[in-house]
């Protein structure tokens, strides 16, 4: 516990004293004086905690660089990602850094681009599922009565059927299969876990004094909703958004791996289904079906290590003391649900 | 006892919520993939079956309760329609020669990597910050993330393809007459290594995480320094009072992960072309069989929701308070 939040301060810290007070713990409540704008230091302090939190470190390079790749890299790419050329089922080499397909396609060109639409789409889904479990955690959890335990009923339900098979079922049935398709369905069938997560918090929330206050002050169920008790569970909002990341990029990756989406796209999924279906195993072409499934497990694993520190930071409790004898930190105090989600 | 009747209670409506899904899909469907799909077997099919499947995709002029009703009859005459794969193959006796399989495979594997993963938890929690402590977490952090299926691709590739310990495809040596004889036997295990360790590698990480933090809450309980004062030996504290307490939130766990594990491992009996459900998915997907894929979802829930009441009955048994009544539960 008596690990300072923000180890040190590097000198090319231009930072007034006030500012520089405040940042010295991140949980002293901003003083009324601070000259540079409390919500401006409050992100900087947030910064901080992240930087010096060695899990919130790597995840956040980790997902950096995906971001990085996803967003920059095709434009520095000299063709598109289904350009033939001569070379058929090439290892790697210079010219082929990740080798080539079967059809001559460069895997290292198909990977920059994968990663773009992967990552991206997977993005645009967690938030979709994100935004879903908030608006019906928080209503399940605020209203209580008849409504909201038979909406909770409906959340339990969610929770217990076998995701991949309902989500197979319902894409196959679409008369249009592509990325979009994907991201809708599998939105649809992941806000379940967050929602119950989120529901439980807010049963004990809405106890407190200052729910009371302010609704005797006569505010809007909305505005208590939204504007009292979410910003209480942001913690819990932001590790759940990242665990849905986790698993529907996993989904989405399976999805298109059965061919369960537009087999023309690129992405990680997809370079997986066509590896398999022209037998790249079987022609020992592990080039081209390594490269996919190590960014999903790189980026899983980083999306799990900064999981890991948003439960820390937000729950001092599971923060480790540093060991100066041990130098080997210890990592992944967390409980339970996390590693349930982030399997 | 009334919690076991609350229990049952919810899987009846969870139940029942799975089956009105799979009503309900086909319908809410836009455009309408089954009845194209269904003018490509007319002739092929008898009338009976073609007026199953035309209830089955709401191709009907009777109002939407009185199909409902037809379907609830139709299932609850073990009536899941008619293959289009394998026409006219009912999908029961498809998904019947297929689910041993599977069972076989997820129910061993998933025993093997919940008794292994909460014991290797346990011990890890056991013995924190040392060596393996250390070392063995994180590692199977990175692990958990990998995809089930990309994880039976390179096991395939390496210990398949390049050394050639297991055979590359299939549940057993085709060669080999079906039947209870030895051959027959040790031709299936030999097959079913490579999925088997697929899914316990892939799953052992979330299991051996789950009990190690739920194992360092209770070494800090008074009762297991009780324990240890009364001079009880460190095998004894560790499992009988400590990892026996332990174990309850692996338990309430069970249901979530079940369900991804499931879905994992039809991905890997693909990969390996492993005879179960997840190869009849793949012909379902590829065929736009329609039935085939609803009757294996409706399959899936009915043995999901299954095994979540074995993990509840379970629960009940290792959690006295659950069992009087007197909540625990969450």
């Amino acid at each position: 516990m008596s690990r300072p939040v923000i180890s040190q301060n590097t000198p090319d810290d231009q930072m007034q004293p006030a500012a520089a007070a405040i940042m010295q713990t991140v949980k002293s409540p901003p003083q009324p004086g601070a000259s540079s704008g409390t919500s401006s230091s409050f992100l900087k302090s947030l910064l901080r905690t992240f930087t010096s939190n060695p899990k919130a470190l790597a995840g956040l390079s980790i997902l950096s660089f995906f971001l990085l790749v996803a967003i920059f890299g095709p434009f520095f790419m000299h063709q598109g990602p289904n350009t033939f050329s001569n070379d058929l089922l090439a290892a790697p080499s210079a010219a082929h850094w990740f080798g080539t397909t079967n059809l001559g396609q460069d895997v290292f060109t198909q990977m920059v681009y994968a990663t773009r639409a992967s990552v991206l789409w997977g993005l645009a889904t967690g938030l979709i599922a994100t935004f879903l479990s908030v608006v019906i955690g928080l209503a399940t959890g605020y209203l209580g009565g008849i409504i909201g335990d038979a909406l909770s009923l409906v959340i339990n339900v969610f929770l217990v059927l076998p995701g991949l098979p309902l989500i197979v079922l319902i894409v196959a049935y679409m008369p249009v299969r592509g990325p979009v398709t994907v991201a809708l369905v599998l939105a649809l069938t992941n806000w379940a876990y967050q929602a119950r997560v989120l529901r439980a918090q807010t049963l004990s929330l809405k106890q407190r004094d200052f729910v009371d206050a302010a609704r005797s002050s006569g505010e809007s169920t909305w505005r208590i909703l939204f504007r009292e008790i979410l910003p209480n569970e942001i913690a819990i909002v932001a590790s759940g958004f990242i665990g849905t990341l986790i698993y529907v990029i996993g989904a989405a990756a399976g999805v298109e791996f059965l061919g369960l989406t537009d087999v023309t796209s690129v992405d990680w999924g997809t370079m997986l289904f066509w590896a398999q279906n022209n037998n790249a195993l079987l022609q020992g072409a592990w080039w081209w079906f390594v490269g996919p499934g190590l960014c999903l497990a790189l980026l899983g694993a980083g999306l799990v290590l900064l999981n890991f520190s948003i439960d820390e930071i937000a729950d001092p409790r599971l923060r480790n003391e540093l060991n100066l004898k041990q130098r080997v930190p210890r990592w992944y105090s967390l409980p339970f649900k996390k590693v349930q989600q982030a399997q | 006892m009334k919690y076991m009747l609350r229990r049952i209670g919810f899987y009846l409506v969870a139940i029942w919520a799975a089956v009105t899904i799979n009503f309900f899909i086909p319908r809410l469907a836009p455009g309408d993939p089954a009845t194209s799909l269904m003018a490509r077997f007319q002739g092929r099919m008898n009338p009976q079956a073609i007026h199953a499947l035309q209830l089955q995709f709401g191709i009907s002029h009777d109002p939407l309760w009185v199909q409902y009703l037809q379907y609830l009859v139709q299932l609850l005459h073990g009536d899941l329609g008619t293959s289009f794969t394998y026409l006219p193959t009912p999908v029961t006796t498809v998904i019947a020669q297929e689910i041993p399989w599977t069972l076989m495979l997820i129910g061993i594997s998933l025993l093997i990597s919940f008794v292994l993963g909460s014991f290797l938890g346990a011990l890890a929690a056991w013995k924190r910050g040392s060596f393996s402590d250390s070392l063995f977490l994180p590692l199977l952090t990175f692990m958990g993330a990998i995809p089930y299926f990309w994880l039976a691709l390179v096991l395939l590739y390496l210990l398949g393809f390049i050394l050639k310990w297991f055979p590359l495809n299939g549940g057993y040596d085709t060669s080999v007459a079906l039947g209870f004889n030895s051959d027959f036997l040790t031709s299936a295990f030999l097959h079913g290594i490579l999925p088997a360790g697929t899914i316990v590698l892939a799953s052992l990480g979330g299991w051996m995480l789950g009990m190690r933090n739920a194992m360092i809450t209770t070494l800090s309980e008074d009762y297991v320094l009780m324990a240890r004062a009364k001079g009880l030996s460190d095998r004894r504290v560790m499992l009988s009072y400590a990892a026996r307490n332990a174990i309850l939130p692996s338990v309430t766990g069970f249901a979530i992960s079940l369900g991804f594990v499931v879905g994992g491992s039809l991905l890997t009996e693909i990969v390996f072309s492993y005879p179960g459900i997840g190869f009849a998915l793949l012909q379902g997907v590829l065929n736009n069989d329609y039935p085939l894929l609803q009757g294996i979802f409706l399959l899936i829930a009915l043995a999901v929701l299954g095994a979540n009441f074995l993990a509840d009955l379970a629960y009940s048994v290792l959690d006295p308070r659950v069992r009087d009544g007197k909540g625990g539960s969450k």
